[in-house]
């Protein structure tokens, strides 16, 4: 940042830096883009589940089990079921910022709205789609 | 670069408790930070009492009562007291906002007031607008034409005019260039959301002649681009403006003009 010379006398102390994130009161719509981009880091992570499965099938039957089997675990369905998520998220969070590109929903009440849309609608469609994925397979 | 904790001279310590004054039933809590350049201590949050049988409503009205009657050397700027001049600008309950403007009443609790965020302080509440008035002066906010002059002024239709509207407002008063925190990570190149309110003035003044080469100069991964749409400002501003849609249609005019 700029220091001014008009108004920083010579030899003073350097000035602080006034306090931000630690005193911003949180928004939904800052919460949201936070959200986008941890979600866009999981995802990383989490493709590279699906190319380990997809590895995993090419190799052979034997490892194909095991790595389905890990998958399977109670921890691995958490870590599936975060991934459906993120996954979900990031895509009605791009969806949100595809709208707000073309400076429509902009209007601060709306965009909290829209922003409040993309967490319960994430939310809602990994539920069910878990739903959906549990019944299509008769059991846990 | 994104700095999430305070540089260590910057670190806010407790700060004095003042007395209440005497003889008052109706008192409400204010702390507010506090750090002057003639010491060596770092930041620090005093808390006052003030008396609201004897203060006006507003905010600012509180912060004048403690300059007044309890601490004179409590530094603010302030001018017009009533949302126009944009010079009592600060942090107030967690939200960027004019202490002219924002009634006490509208706050829970002990009301606790910060200079604009992640600026650098001049004293307690002032902080150093330097570099934001700078950055207004490089979008050139003034009209140019090439066209010969009129003879009188240069003319605008009624539905041209109403573009304006939303935007001349602006008092310049940096709640919500202060509130981002693409400004906070990346104030030395990003222009932030009231200079880039102000560039979208004049780009879509019909008066204006020079909106390509305004155009060219916000053409920038920094200056234009850094805008992630987190809405803080359109969330903060005091005028109820919307900084957010103006850097919105500006990106919208970088494409059309492309295709």
């Amino acid at each position: 940042m700029s220091q001014s010379t008009a108004t920083q006398a010579p030899g003073k102390k350097a000035r602080p830096l006034s306090p931000h994130l630690s005193v911003y009161k949180m928004t939904i719509t800052m919460a949201m883009s936070i959200v986008h981009r941890i979600t866009g880091g999981a995802l990383y992570f989490g493709t590279l589940l699906v190319v380990w499965w997809l590895i995993a099938a090419a190799t052979d039957a034997q490892y194909f089990d095991f790595v389905s089997w890990l998958f399977g675990t109670l921890i691995g369905r958490l870590v599936l079921f975060g991934y459906t998520w993120a996954l979900i998220h990031h895509m009605l969070g791009g969806i949100r910022h595809l709208i707000w590109d073309t400076a429509t929903g902009m209007e601060k009440h709306t965009a909290s709205k829209i922003a409040w849309a993309t967490l319960i609608g994430s939310v809602t469609i990994t539920v069910l789609i878990w739903l959906f994925a549990i019944f299509a397979r008769g059991a846990m | 670069m994104v700095e999430l904790a305070l540089p260590r001279n910057s670190k806010i310590q407790e700060g004095k408790i003042w007395p209440k004054p005497e003889g008052a039933t109706n008192l409400r809590e204010y702390r507010i930070y506090r750090w002057s350049p003639d010491d060596d201590q770092n930041p620090h949050m005093d808390t006052y009492f003030v008396d609201m049988d004897d203060c006006g409503p507003m905010v600012l009205d509180a912060l004048l009562y403690i300059k007044n009657k309890i601490d004179p050397t409590l530094t603010l700027r302030r001018s017009c007291r009533e949302g126009i001049c944009g010079s009592c600008a600060m942090n107030i309950d967690g939200a960027n906002t004019l202490a002219c403007t924002k009634g006490a009443d509208e706050i829970k609790g002990p009301v606790k007031v910060y200079p604009l965020p992640h600026m650098e302080v001049i004293k307690d509440l002032v902080p150093d607008l330097t570099n934001f008035y700078a950055q207004h002066a490089s979008i050139q906010p003034w009209l140019q034409t090439v066209s010969p002059e009129p003879a009188k002024e240069w003319l605008q239709s009624h539905e041209d005019r109403q573009k304006l509207d939303g935007l001349y407002e602006c008092i310049l008063c940096a709640c919500c260039s202060t509130s981002c925190p693409s400004y906070w990570w990346n104030g030395d190149r990003y222009l932030g959301p009231a200079v880039l309110l102000q560039a979208y003035r004049w780009l879509i003044d019909s008066r204006d002649e020079a909106t390509g080469e305004r155009l060219d100069n916000l053409e920038d991964p920094f200056r234009l681009y850094r805008c992630h749409t987190i809405m803080n400002c359109t969330q903060t501003c005091p005028k109820g403006l919307n900084p957010a849609k103006a850097i919105a249609e500006i990106k919208k005019m970088m494409v059309e003009r492309r295709v």
